[in-house]
Order: C-alpha cells, then structure tokens, then sequence
C-alpha cells in the first residue's frame, strides 16, 4: 500500500507564496440563546503548504470550531485566517460553499459516506459538485490504489469495513485536489490495526503527494504520526 | 446522471416508503380520473340513449337544463307542435320523474314512443298489459335482478315488469304516461316533446320556426343536443370536478410533504455530509424535487393503472353508472399530482437546503 509511485499532486493552487493557513487573532463567539460563547478568543498559527499537523487539546479547548472555520463550515467573529492567500473573514456564504467543494477535503470520524451509492459514486459525488468530470484521471487510479480500495469501489457503504469506508472517505477528500485536507479523529472509530494503517496512508499522501494534513485527535500514539503537535486549551494555541 | 442515481437510490433506500407515496399520489390521481371518467361515461351513455329515440328535433321547457330530461311543461305544447308546425311526421312526449342522481323512470305513450323510435326489442316479456306495468332495459334487469313478473315498488307504487328490453332507447324504466303523471303531481304536464321531421332536410327552417313560435322553449336538434352531454352543462358537476381536483392537489400535497419531512429529517446527516462537500442550497433542493417528480410521475402511472380497476368495479356492480378510460385526462391528473407533489416538498426541500452544515454533521 505504501509502496506506490504517485506524483504529486496539486495540493495548492501554486500562486501563493508563504504559509498554507495564516490565523491572526482569531476569535469566533457563539450565540447559544441568549448567551454569547467564546470558543476561539485569539488564535495565531501558521501552517506551512505540505505540513502534516496533529492539533490536541481536552474536549472544549476549541479544536472542532477552527475546524470547521477552516473548512468553511461556519463564519470567524474577528482576527484574520487566510487559506492559500483566500481572506475567509471576507467571504459569504457562497463563496464559503465554493471554498468547501475545492479548497479543503474533510475526513470525518464516522466517515459520513452517504449509504445509497457505492464507493466509487461517494467519491465522484464530490467531483460533481465542484462542477468537475466525474471520469476518474490516471493520477486518481494512482491514489486508488495507494488506499488499497480499487478493487472495492462498487461496493456500497454497508458491505465494507469501518477501514475500508473511511479509505474511501480519505480518497473523496482529496480528489478535487484541496489546498488542505482536514481530518477529524479519523481513527476515531477504528481498531488498532485500521487506525495505524489510516494514518499510514495520511502520511503517505502528505509525503508523497506534499498534501497538508490537520488532523484533530485525543490520541497521542496517533497524533504522533504527525510532522508538528499544536496544543490547543480554552479556545487557544498554546503550543504551536 | 450522477443526481439521477443518487434520487434513484434514495428512493430504492426505503422501498415502503417510496411505494406508501407513490400508491397514496395514485389514488388521488384515480379519484380525479374516476370522477372524470364516471361522468363522462355516464353522460355519453345518456347521450347515445337519447339519440335512440330516433328524433331529429327535442322541445323542451323554458329555462330547463337540456340533459335534465325532468321539468316540465304544459302538455298543449305537444298538441301544438302536431298542428301548427309545418313539416312534422311525428311528435310524442314523454315525462321524466327523477328518482335519484342519475336514474330516473320515464312516463311514455308507448305506441307513439314505439312508433318514432322504431319500436322496442323485447328479450322477454312485452308490451304494458295494464296500468302498473312496466318496461326495464337489459341494464337494469341485470343490476336489480329483474325478471318479468317482478314487483318493483318506485314512488309509493307496486309496479309489475311487463318487458325487459334491449337498452339504448332513452331511459332505463318506462311506464305509461298518463299512470304517472298523477303520481308525480304533474297531471296535464310533460317533460320532453320529441319530434320526427317528413324529411332531414327541412331541420333547419322548422328549428327556425319552432323557437319564433315557441320562443321562451328550449328547442335542439339532436344533434345540438349531443353535443351538450358535458360535464359543464351539469349543474354543479363542473363544480364538483374542481373540487375534486383541488383535493387532488391537496392530497398531494401532504402525502409528500410527510413523505419528504421525514425523509429530511432521516438524512440530516447525508445533507450535511453534502453541504460539506461543497453542494449549494439550489443543489440539495434540486436532489429533492427531482426525488418528489419521479415519487409522483410513478403515482400517476400506477394512478391510471388503477383506473381500469375502478371502471371494472363501476361497470360490473354499479350498472346505472358508466365510467370510460379518458385518456385526454391522463396529463391533467399528472400536472395535478406534480403540482402538489412539488408544493408539498418545497418545504421540506428549503428547509434540507438551509440546515446548518455543522448542525447536520452532528445529527444522529
């Protein structure tokens, strides 16, 4: 599985120079009834294009919300968070939208593939809602058979493993070549022996590919397969 | 392609669900069809059984409705029409008693009715013996069980079936006239005067002079008169029609409001799986609607398919009744079952289409 030959592919969009992610300050307050929720107050980090970072903190420490900041899931309050050169404090929703179908790939804990098609319709899905061909490319056939999946993608969800269906969702994330692929306690639902080979292939591709990786885990052993640990408490960077 | 499979499989997903929806869009869709068809079937029916009488000119009262053969006017008129209109052969009237929303019996002078019509065709029985007798058509005969000699007790009397005939000559119960005027209170009154011409070609200048002679009457030729068996020459049928379709519009409606409702809230997870992918809200809804068409071009199709159930049903057991296939309807009942059916997934779809993405992922 590790021993493919994939070029790499075009994690970033090649015109901006500098770190991949740059957070300046950055705050996002919530809105829970009629409290306000402080989840970020004030986050710097920066993030090199082709770095595979593992971010760790305690439940609440704010991990998930600059996730889904950085994912274009939901809006920064203040501060400033560039991807690849895009100001994501200036975007609207649509452009939020179009940020999500080609500049960041998500893989999540529950791999969250949808259970009416097979693999292969998982993955060309993502393809089709970037407005992109659905053909899968030679460089694609490649990263297919770099996850071990090729001979499995006309299954659907329901008949492959939790190793198998999160493979797929790894291959999903990154096949409308995303600036960055972020990844949600990806062994979260996973044995040893799966977990240890997910993140074989996460390093694979950061590796091979120059792919940058934030992966979000509570797991040491896992964050470990990571080229930097960032330590995240009370909605703050506290090692970088 | 790719938004088609994925309809198609959400669809085959929850197969009962699916098919609850399409059979409960296709009920509604043979309800309109039904009534549709009943109506038009049983007016043609009526049609062609009026034509049966073999006359070329009809005379009815003032302000009647032409395919209400009830109502009444002096029975003068009759006496008139054999005297004073130029080029009549033969005249005779009748007298409609209605008995219910489509049956009626028909009060005849039989020799004149027989003499314009060409005369009855009796598969048993024959002519009215006495007073009391009466004449039921083959349709009748079956429906009720009728045989000869039966007591038949309509409008407080005892009547004796004196003939069974064969059906297509205007009614489907026929006693003398004169027997039931007074039991109808319309003594010296008639429903309907029926006229044979000398020859066809004079129809036009005797329609002429029967309404300057007759102006306040309701004069046709028969074939006016045909091509008044509509639905909206019906008194409250055309309205009832509306009704009918609105319901179907309704029923639409809610069966795919619930049906989408619940199928939003089962895939909150997948919509927002989508949502993260990048699909926009006009995506998600178009996934949706798409799913909301086929669940109702499916319905209409098993809609029509039942159809032809209920026209078996009708014409075997409800024989006072025709329902016909009515094909030119086939995509009004569609446009219906879609209109509602879209109206009713609008909502559902919006609210898909607007669900928070972080909200939705965490959904279980």
């Amino acid at each position: 599985m590790t021993n493919g030959t994939v070029s790499a592919g075009p994690g970033s969009n090649g015109k901006h120079t500098g770190p991949i992610i740059e957070i300046r300050n950055l705050r996002k307050v919530y809105k829970q009834g009629d409290v306000d929720v402080t989840a970020l107050r004030g986050v710097d980090l920066d993030i090199e294009p082709g770095e595979f970072v593992a971010v760790v903190g305690p439940s609440g420490s704010g991990k998930s919300t600059l996730f889904h900041i950085l994912g274009g899931l939901t809006p920064p309050s203040s501060g400033e968070i560039h991807i690849d050169g895009r100001d994501l404090l200036a975007m609207k929703e649509s452009e939020r939208t179009e940020l999500r179908r080609t500049g960041v790939g998500f893989v999540f804990q529950k791999y969250n593939l949808l259970p009416t098609l097979t693999a292969r319709d998982n993955i060309a899905i993502a393809k089709h809602i970037a407005g992109r061909p659905i053909e899968t490319d030679l460089w694609f056939q490649e990263v297919l058979d770099l996850l071990g999946i090729s001979g499995r993608l006309d299954h659907k969800p329901r008949a492959m493993s939790g190793g198998e269906q999160q493979r797929v969702a790894i291959a999903r994330s990154i096949v409308n070549h995303p600036a960055i692929l972020l990844a949600d306690e990806p062994t979260g639902n996973l044995d040893t022996e799966n977990s240890n080979a997910v993140l074989g292939i996460l390093r694979d591709l950061n590796h091979r590919l120059k792919q940058t990786i934030l992966m979000i885990t509570h797991n040491p052993e896992a964050a470990a397969f990571a080229d930097r640990i960032i330590t995240m408490r009370d909605g703050r960077v506290v090692v970088a | 392609m790719l938004t088609n499979r994925l309809v198609l499989e959400n669809l085959k997903h929850r197969p009962i669900r699916t098919l609850l929806s399409a059979l409960a869009i296709g009920v509604q869709v043979t309800m309109v069809l039904t009534l549709v068809g009943l109506s038009r079937g049983t007016l043609q029916e009526m049609a062609n059984r009026s034509r049966g009488v073999g006359a070329d000119i009809i005379v009815r009262p003032p302000g009647s409705v032409a395919i209400s053969f009830s109502g009444n006017m002096s029975e003068g008129i009759l006496n008139f029409v054999r005297k004073e209109i130029p080029h009549v052969a033969m005249a005779t009237a009748t007298l409609v008693e209605p008995l219910g929303a489509f049956d009626s019996m028909t009060g005849i002078d039989l020799p004149e009715f027989s003499a314009l019509s060409g005369g009855f065709k009796y598969l048993a029985g024959g002519p009215f013996a006495g007073p009391d007798d009466m004449l039921i058509d083959e349709v009748y005969a079956r429906t009720h069980k009728a045989k000869v000699g039966d007591k038949i007790d309509l409008k407080g009397r005892e009547w004796r079936v004196s003939g069974i005939v064969e059906s297509g000559k205007l009614a489907r119960m026929f006693v003398a006239i004169d027997t039931l005027r007074p039991i109808s209170a319309n003594t010296g009154k008639i429903s309907s005067v029926y006229i044979r011409l000398d020859a066809p070609a004079n129809e036009a200048v005797t329609l002429s002079t029967l309404r300057e002679k007759l102006p306040r009457y309701e004069v046709y030729s028969i074939e006016q008169m045909m091509s008044l068996f509509s639905a909206e020459n019906v008194p409250l049928l055309a309205q009832f029609i509306r009704v009918v379709e609105g319901l179907g519009v309704f029923i639409g409606f809610l069966v795919v409001f619930l049906s989408m409702y619940t199928a939003v809230l089962e895939r909150t997870r997948e919509i927002g799986v989508l949502k993260a992918l990048g699909a926009s809200p006009a995506y998600i809804l178009n996934i949706l609607l798409r799913e909301t068409a086929v669940l109702s071009i499916v319905g209409t199709i098993i809609g029509i398919a039942f159809t032809y159930g209920s026209r078996y049903l009708i014409n075997t057991f409800v024989t006072s009744m025709t329902q016909v296939i009515v094909p030119d309807w086939w995509p009004i009942a569609a446009a219906i079952s879609l209109i509602g059916s879209l109206v009713g997934a609008l909502y559902p779809g919006l609210k898909a289409a607007q669900q928070d993405a972080i909200e939705a992922l965490a959904y279980d």
